[in-house]
């Protein structure tokens, strides 16, 4: 017996050593996975503070030579005498307008799209649509931009745009807003191509959302005898109204930092005219164009530009997070 | 150690990657937009010849000083030359390498090449937003055979900064105070109206896309994109058409030998032959370069361009550097240049 415990034991001791060595070697491996992963978390944070901090430096000559004046003037004179006048008014008031046109024209359309595909839509039919959205959102935004400068340009100028100038001629307020002569290049191709290329995000979030809607919800409200309509306007809507809207954000966040298709059709003018027919530039357009021959307060009124569109973005997209985190906890209660 | 044998690899690849690129050492420039034709036709034909390639990107006059500032290329290109001290401050050495008109260009229905006749002042007034419709008296009064549409003038203009809006506004300057005021001359000026395009090439497509729109370009652009030029009326007052001649007259004026850094600006030159907007091309390079090989390629490259490529320039509506300039310019590259 004695030999067999002492054999046991002799048996044992070297299995625990070797249990202790391959947790051990689990522990390291496991340690410098969190230490690789880390590194990694770290490496974003790093970037983006560096680019922050890159762009405030780029941009600190004309902060400070201009001020807050910057977002008031619209002069953009880089050769005037003796300094340069810059303001950065026309490429702001382009940017926020035309991604507002563009929400107002894509957000109607996005929702119909995915209350379609989500209540109305026979079974077969759903994957083309759903397929077409997304193949939209897979085209090249210079693609956008050549269509919208060789098709939809000419197709606003010689037919669309001057039949709704002549249409509201004598109303006040439109009469500015739509004035001639209409452009090839207009803030409103523009708005128009916007719309297009942010359709796709506003219908995919919309109908993923749409989804979360429990049947049962639905299923009572039509026990009750709601129509269609009021099933969507009554239940799907409010239920996900917070999903919709974060879902929006993401698309003005898009729209407001698309750079190559804009900077094709909008004409690339600082001056603000008030008709949207006209001419204007965006942030990113601006950027995009007079970048590479810019110098010394030029180029560095263009980082400011740049720094107030990140400053932008970073502020719709924060709103967005917020709200799908609402939405979030909603569903989890 | 199971990645040895694939870093190795990697290693060897990268070595055979660098040792192609060495090899096949481009002759590497950057600038100017309004001689990209010329240089690209003059590549073709010196690959074809001598065996070296040259990699010339158009990315516009200002862009083209600043890259070879920084070093980036072998030569810079641009419109807009630099003045003597400018010059100096960098160790760089200027000379004209080719020289051209700039036209306005229209898109009219019905108004072929050549049929529209535009004065200094008018053309001036159509950019300061002044002149709005095509039937204006003052276009109208320089064309009386033409009917003219009283339709808006889409003015089109470039976006980006550009030698070529060099010569155009210096010319604008020389022929409209208000003009010269308001405005001024520069790669980049603050325009009163009109749409921005990026590159000749932008400006000559949007205005071959646009109805009863105007704009500028290097003739050659012109000529290409089959676009409608306009006629001028030059410092003389004598009307003229934009043709070899008429640039040539103009740049017959330039007395090159007496100017520092070859520093000339060939727009409203006096003669009644000359065409109004004539303007001259420049190259950069450093006096002390710190690739004296690729230095010395780049030299070889426009040697031959001078020696075998008037031609080809004629052919492409550009006028080349009269042979007594040329013998100017190498004594410069051997004065100035130290690459040897």
């Amino acid at each position: 017996m004695t030999d067999m415990i002492l054999q046991e034991g002799a048996v044992e001791a070297p299995t625990n050593a070797w249990r202790a060595k391959a947790l051990a070697s689990f522990k390291l491996g496991d340690s410098v996975f969190r230490l690789l992963a880390q590194i990694a978390a770290a490496t974003v944070l790093l970037l983006l503070g560096g680019i922050i901090i890159s762009l405030i430096i780029g941009a600190w000559p004309a902060i400070s030579t201009y001020g807050f004046d910057f977002l008031t003037t619209q002069r953009w004179a880089p050769n005037a005498r003796p300094n340069p006048v810059l303001g950065g008014l026309g490429p702001i008031y382009g940017t926020l307008i035309s991604s507002v046109i563009a929400l107002l024209i894509a957000v109607p359309v996005g929702l119909g799209i995915s209350i379609f595909l989500t209540e109305l839509c026979p079974q077969w039919l759903r994957r083309p649509v759903g397929v077409a959205v997304e193949l939209l959102a897979g085209i090249p935004s210079i693609i956008y931009g050549m269509w919208g400068f060789f098709v939809l340009g000419p197709m606003l100028a010689d037919s669309i745009e001057p039949a709704i100038v002549d249409a509201v001629e004598n109303i006040p307020v439109l009469n500015v807003i739509f004035a001639g002569p209409a452009s090839n290049l207009s803030l409103f191709n523009a708005s128009l191509v916007l719309a297009i290329m942010i359709l796709p995000f506003v219908t995919a979030i919309a109908r993923d959302v749409f989804n979360t809607v429990p049947p049962v919800l639905k299923e009572a409200a039509y026990g009750l005898g709601c129509t269609t309509w009021e099933v969507v306007r009554r239940v799907v809507i409010p239920y996900t109204r917070v999903g919709v809207i974060g879902g929006v954000m993401l698309a003005l966040g898009r729209a407001l930092g698309e750079t190559m298709a804009v900077t094709f059709v909008i004409g690339n003018s600082f001056r603000i005219t008030g008709s949207i027919f006209g001419p204007g530039t965006t942030i990113s357009a601006a950027i995009a164009s007079e970048f590479a021959e810019s110098r010394d307060l030029h180029q560095s009124a263009l980082i400011l530009l740049g720094l107030l569109l990140f400053v932008l973005t970073f502020f719709v997209l924060a709103a967005a997070r917020l709200m799908l985190m609402r939405l979030e906890r909603k569903q989890g209660v | 150690m199971t990645f040895n044998p694939l870093m190795r690899a990697a290693a060897v690849a990268i070595v055979a990657l660098t040792g192609a690129t060495a090899q096949a050492a481009d002759i590497t420039g950057a600038g100017a937009t309004f001689p990209f034709p010329i240089y690209s036709k003059w590549a073709d034909a010196y690959k074809t010849a001598t065996g070296n390639g040259l990699n010339y990107q158009s990315i516009g006059s200002g862009a083209g000083i600043k890259q070879i500032q920084a070093k980036t290329v072998t030569f810079g290109a641009t419109d807009m030359p630099l003045k003597a001290d400018a010059l100096k401050k960098d160790g760089l050495v200027q000379w004209p390498m080719v020289m051209g008109g700039i036209v306005p260009v229209v898109n009219l229905e019905g108004v072929k090449p050549g049929e529209l006749t535009l004065d200094g002042e008018t053309l001036a007034d159509i950019y300061l937003g002044k002149i709005t419709k095509w039937d204006d008296a003052a276009i109208k009064k320089l064309n009386a055979k033409l009917t003219l549409p009283s339709a808006a003038i889409t003015v089109v203009r470039r976006s980006d900064g550009s030698g070529t809006t060099f010569n155009f506004t210096d010319y604008l300057s020389k022929v409209s105070k208000d003009w010269a005021d308001k405005v001024g001359s520069d790669a980049a000026v603050e325009w009163p109206v009109g749409v921005g395009a990026k590159g000749n090439d932008g400006v000559a497509g949007n205005v071959a896309q646009t109805k009863n729109s105007i704009g500028y370009v290097e003739y050659a652009y012109a000529k290409q994109n089959k676009l409608t030029f306009a006629d001028m009326v030059n410092k003389a007052g004598k009307h003229v058409e934009p043709t070899v001649a008429a640039f040539q007259a103009a740049a017959a004026n330039a007395d090159w030998a007496n100017a520092p850094g070859y520093y000339q600006i060939l727009t409203n030159q006096p003669g009644e032959a000359s065409w109004p907007i004539t303007a001259a091309t420049f190259i950069l390079m450093y006096g002390e370069p710190s690739d004296k090989a690729a230095s010395m390629e780049a030299i070889k490259f426009f040697d031959w361009a001078f020696a075998k490529g008037d031609k080809m320039a004629e052919e492409l509506d550009y006028i080349p550097m009269p042979a007594s300039v040329a013998t100017l310019i190498r004594k410069t590259w051997a004065d100035s240049i130290k690459n040897k």
